[in-house]
């Protein structure tokens, strides 16, 4: 029975994996229901090939950089490998929703080799993995469970660059003026998100590491139970938000509110009591109801928010830790929080900005004009999602 | 023989299918079209941000009827459609030159 342990958190990190992974068909379907009907193909076809593209890149280079080696004691080295490679693909999810309906395959899949293989392998590098920052000034004393700032602001900073470099979707601010674009599919947006949202028990609860033993088993049921607490809150909030303020109810503003509540507590839900991650949440939630028109203000055009829900909550999240957790003794502090959430914010834009900056000068990321008017469906995919007038016989 | 086509309130429908056949209209061809006359648009909330949508959903009926009987379909049309508020619709009346039935080849009144 010595083996037991090894056995129980070999199945419990593949089983977390396959629930992380269950967050590629969830981002699909949001973003294929946040956009128009003639860029669906395309969106889903960005969601694919970046699944394969970063998830190969961390088999081929990244997982080595970031870990130092395979070497893994606990459980076997390919469910650990598994349960590393299953978050890759969701840095640049995260980033690709932000830059839908205008974003061109081959582009976005280039900048993908270098987010799977490099630039997010570093982050994890000088966080959960090697540190090749350790014994520098830049060393990083931040905790982020499972990558409030490793993953979510990883990728928003990487979005933000690209929205910077790309620019809106045609037609979106004219004259000054905010020119709304509907979502087409409002079914899809709520099977995405909460798909999301089943997924996060997996990214969250999964970062423990191991459930092995009583006292592990009951931090990972705590974690889980604290992500999905401030998934409510984040709902709950944005909800009452939306209603104070507009007098409606906008689904799509209320699942946001949910997911930027998954995003502020992943940083440390196994660190909360139980009701600590109401709060968080509640900010999360309220945050994204007030980000979402602050960057259409700053004509940063963003059809899915994933600005509000994954930068803006990342740093949040973040630093709830140094608020509501911070443990001197255990190098847990406000400041160790800042420094971390600064250190990869420089890193990421920077990086991130000149690989698009680059790549974009030889293969523009941005569509043309005339082929967002037609639908990247058929100019990129030359496959329309639906293909019919209506009904068809 | 004259060809009718109302545009309605799409609610308004069955309303008026049930009186067209009381009166012996035994059929017609309705469709789903989107428009705006005076009542104009009305403004909805995506995100935040307030947008107006300028066609709002309308059913367009039409049909073609014996000169007789114009008049009866059009008072029919008209009080099945009502609601009194703006947005009612219009009936726009034209003259037909050729009726044909496809199955057995009637031409004029007796292919209505």
């Amino acid at each position: 029975m010595e083996d037991f342990g090894y056995i129980v958190d070999t199945l419990f990190a593949l089983f977390a994996m396959t629930l992380i992974v269950f967050m590629v068909p969830g981002f699909a379907m949001l973003e294929a229901g946040l956009v128009r009907t003639k860029n669906v193909t395309s969106v889903l076809t960005v969601n694919t090939m970046i699944y394969a593209v970063a998830s190969m890149m961390f088999l081929l280079v990244g997982y080595e950089l970031a870990f130092g080696s395979w070497e893994n004691s606990g459980m076997s080295i390919y469910a650990a490998f598994l349960f590393q490679m299953a978050f890759v693909g969701k840095t640049v999810n995260i980033m690709s929703g932000g830059v839908s309906e205008r974003v061109r395959i081959l582009p976005i899949a280039l900048f993908t080799v270098l987010m799977g293989g490099l630039i997010y392998p570093l982050v994890v590098n000088v966080s959960w993995g090697a540190d090749l920052l350790a014994g520098t000034m830049l060393d990083l004393q931040m905790y982020d469970l499972a990558g409030s700032t490793v993953i979510h602001s990883t990728g928003g900073w990487a979005l933000l660059a690209a929205i910077m470099i790309m620019g809106p979707r045609k037609g979106r601010y004219k004259d000054g003026k905010i020119h709304v674009i509907p979502a087409s599919n409002i079914p899809l947006v709520v099977l995405g998100a909460l798909l999301l949202w089943i997924g996060w028990f997996g990214f969250n609860g999964g970062s423990v590491g191991s459930i092995a033993s009583k006292e592990n088993a009951d931090t990972v049921a705590l974690t889980i139970m604290n992500t999905n607490t401030a998934g409510l809150a984040g709902a709950l909030i944005a909800g009452i938000f939306m209603y104070l303020r507009y007098r409606k109810f906008d689904i799509t503003m209320i699942l946001n509110g949910a997911l930027g509540g998954l995003v502020a507590i992943t940083a440390g839900p196994d660190l909360y009591d139980t009701h600590t991650p109401i709060f968080i949440g509640a900010i999360g939630g309220a945050l994204v109801v007030f980000a979402v028109p602050l960057f259409d203000k700053l004509k940063l055009d963003d059809p899915v928010g994933a600005l509000s829900v994954h930068l803006v909550n990342g740093i949040w999240g973040t630093l709830a830790v140094g608020i509501f957790a911070a443990e001197p003794e255990a190098g847990i502090t406000l400041l160790g929080q800042l420094k971390g959430i600064a250190v990869v914010a420089v890193f990421v834009f920077t990086v991130s900005y000149a690989a698009i900056y680059i790549i974009n000068k030889f293969l523009p990321f941005r569509a043309g004009d005339d082929e967002q008017v037609e639908g990247l469906d058929v100019t990129e995919c030359g496959l329309e999602a639906y293909p019919e007038f209506k009904r068809a016989f | 023989m004259k060809k009718v086509e109302a545009i309605i309130k799409p609610f308004r429908l069955e309303e008026v299918k049930d009186a067209l056949a009381q009166i012996g209209i035994t059929g017609m061809t309705v469709s789903e079209v989107k428009g705006y006359g005076r009542q104009k648009g009305h403004s909805e909330l995506y995100r935040g941000a307030e947008y107006v949508v300028d066609f709002l959903p309308k059913i367009k009926v039409e049909l073609v009827v014996d000169d007789e009987q114009l008049e009866q379909v059009l008072d029919t049309i008209t009080e099945a459609a009502r609601t009194g508020k703006i947005g009612d619709g219009k009936i726009f009346v034209s003259g037909i030159e050729k009726v044909i039935r496809i199955r057995t080849g009637e031409t004029g009144s007796e292919a209505i």
